[in-house]
């Protein structure tokens, strides 16, 4: 491919962050919405959470059952593909890793689909939501999570773009095979490394 | 919900480029092996530096899928890597990578009676809508909102005056309108009868104008919206 006349990046490219994946902006202490879809009511009391597809034991549990999991953490940066990056925030709820061991993956599980009670999809390869790498929260910075950024529940997966992490979630579907999603069906990548500029379908 | 690969990466050689404004850049580009776009969708420009560094944005197209050129707008956001290069170094007979079309979600092509709401550079999606509705004779289909902070600032202006698209400026008086973003009473008949909404611009003006379509009763699950630029 043709190196671009006169182009040579940014000045100060080499000093941005180290923090910032290609192509991020510091959204500082902004936390953008993303409304590609209407915002549900949900009380926290109606939610469940449920692992189901190629497991052992499909698992359900209620609001209160979910609270009462073992509680994990994550502190730190997380990247969206509308180029905003908001780094150094704090979430907390259970770790997907504590679901899956109740639920127990069946060997031939490869895939997860994230599903939220809108209807929204999202897939990912199960390596990227095991490992202590992926959550399910319902806390942000200590409070309960806004309805507007996914309460009372989301998919956390900070090292993907975050339109892998479904607000709202309600389902992980352990799979086979890889299926697209709902922003995956539009030309968006299945997988997601923001450090890879994984953005769209064809992406490295 | 129609599947949209993405097509490939492939190059524009810059054929004209104009400097509306000291903020905009309008670039048409021949496209080698063009895969045809529908109104909404974008591309990808990548910039490659001598060293491989590479730096790529997204670009909404502007021109009609007809138009042998693909149109770009472009404003410049101040130290913005892509845009301002764009903008100061770019000339006729450059090569960009390019990538696209892109996007299946926020597309139109008449199926459908519909409201576009945009703010700022949020209208270049909106322009090819507008210029293939009236090719096509589905002027009446789409209505079109655009929202600017002055005539001068807002890509498009005048074409989008032109082809019935409601201005509503903020900080400049249009006409006997006196400047305000838009008023529920100013969207309220221009919903009647639409059957979907698409919302374009910053994250700000999106959860504004979603909001705003709440007020006047277009029910949330027929919106959708596309976000970039600043913040504000
Ligand atoms: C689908 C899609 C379509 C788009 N279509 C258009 C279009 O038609 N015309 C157009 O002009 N732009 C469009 N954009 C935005 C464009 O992709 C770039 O984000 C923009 O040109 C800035 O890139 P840059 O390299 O100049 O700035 P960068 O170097 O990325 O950023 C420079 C500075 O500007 C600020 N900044 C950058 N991006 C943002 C942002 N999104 N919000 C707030 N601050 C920001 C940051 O503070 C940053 O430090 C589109 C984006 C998307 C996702």
């Amino acid at each position: 491919m043709p190196v671009t006349r006169g182009f040579f990046g940014r000045r100060d490219r080499r000093e941005r962050s180290h923090r910032l994946p290609p192509g991020q902006y510091d959204a500082g202490a902004d936390w953008p919405v993303l409304t590609a879809e209407a915002t549900p009511v949900i009380r926290p009391e109606d939610h469940t959470m449920t692992v189901d597809g190629l497991v052992e034991r499909p698992t359900t549990w209620s609001w209160p059952e979910l609270q009462a999991l073992p509680g994990s953490s994550y502190a730190g940066d997380i990247h969206c593909v509308t180029t905003w990056s908001k780094l150094g925030t704090r979430f907390a709820g259970v770790s997907v890793d504590t679901l899956l061991e109740a639920a127990g993956p069946r060997p031939e599980a490869a895939y997860v689909m994230a599903h939220s009670t809108t209807g929204y999809t999202t897939n990912l390869p199960l390596a990227d939501v095991t490992g202590g790498r992926a959550w399910v929260v319902w806390e942000h910075e200590g409070r309960p999570l806004p309805v507007e950024h996914g309460g009372p529940a989301r998919l956390l997966v900070p090292h993907l773009y975050f339109w892998k992490s479904a607000k709202w979630v309600t389902r992980l579907e352990l799979m086979a095979r890889d299926r697209p999603g709902f922003w995956e069906q539009n030309g968006y990548h299945d997988r997601g490394d923001p450090w890879l500029e994984q953005r769209y379908q064809g992406d490295p | 919900m129609t599947t949209a690969p993405a097509g490939p990466w492939t190059t524009g050689r810059i054929a004209e480029v104009e400097r509306p404004t000291d903020r905009l850049v309008r670039l048409r580009l021949e496209v080698a092996d063009r895969v045809d776009h529908l109104p909404g969708q974008h591309y990808v420009v990548r910039l490659r530096a001598p060293d491989g560094y590479t730096a790529q944005r997204s670009y909404s197209v502007a021109s009609d899928p007809v138009d042998p050129l693909l149109e770009l707008m472009v404003e410049c956001l101040p130290d913005g890597e892509v845009s301002s290069f764009l903008h100061d170094e770019a000339r006729v007979g450059d090569v960009l990578e390019l990538r696209g079309p892109i996007g299946g979600w926020f597309t139109w092509t008449g199926e459908v009676p519909a409201i576009g709401i945009a703010g700022g550079s949020g209208v270049v999606p909106l322009v090819a809508m507008l210029r293939y509705a009236d090719r096509l004779g589905l002027a009446d289909r789409l209505r079109v909102v655009a929202v600017g902070r002055t005539y001068a600032d807002l890509p498009y202006a005048a074409e989008l005056e032109r082809r019935g698209a409601f201005l509503a400026l903020t900080r400049e008086n249009h006409h006997d309108r006196v400047a305000h973003p838009p008023y529920p009473d100013e969207l309220a008949p221009l919903v009647d009868g639409v059957e979907r909404a698409y919302v374009c611009g910053s994250v700000g003006f999106a959860s504004f104008a979603t909001r705003l379509l709440g007020e006047v009763g277009v029910l949330a699950r027929t919106i959708r919206v596309e976000q970039f630029g600043a913040t504000g």
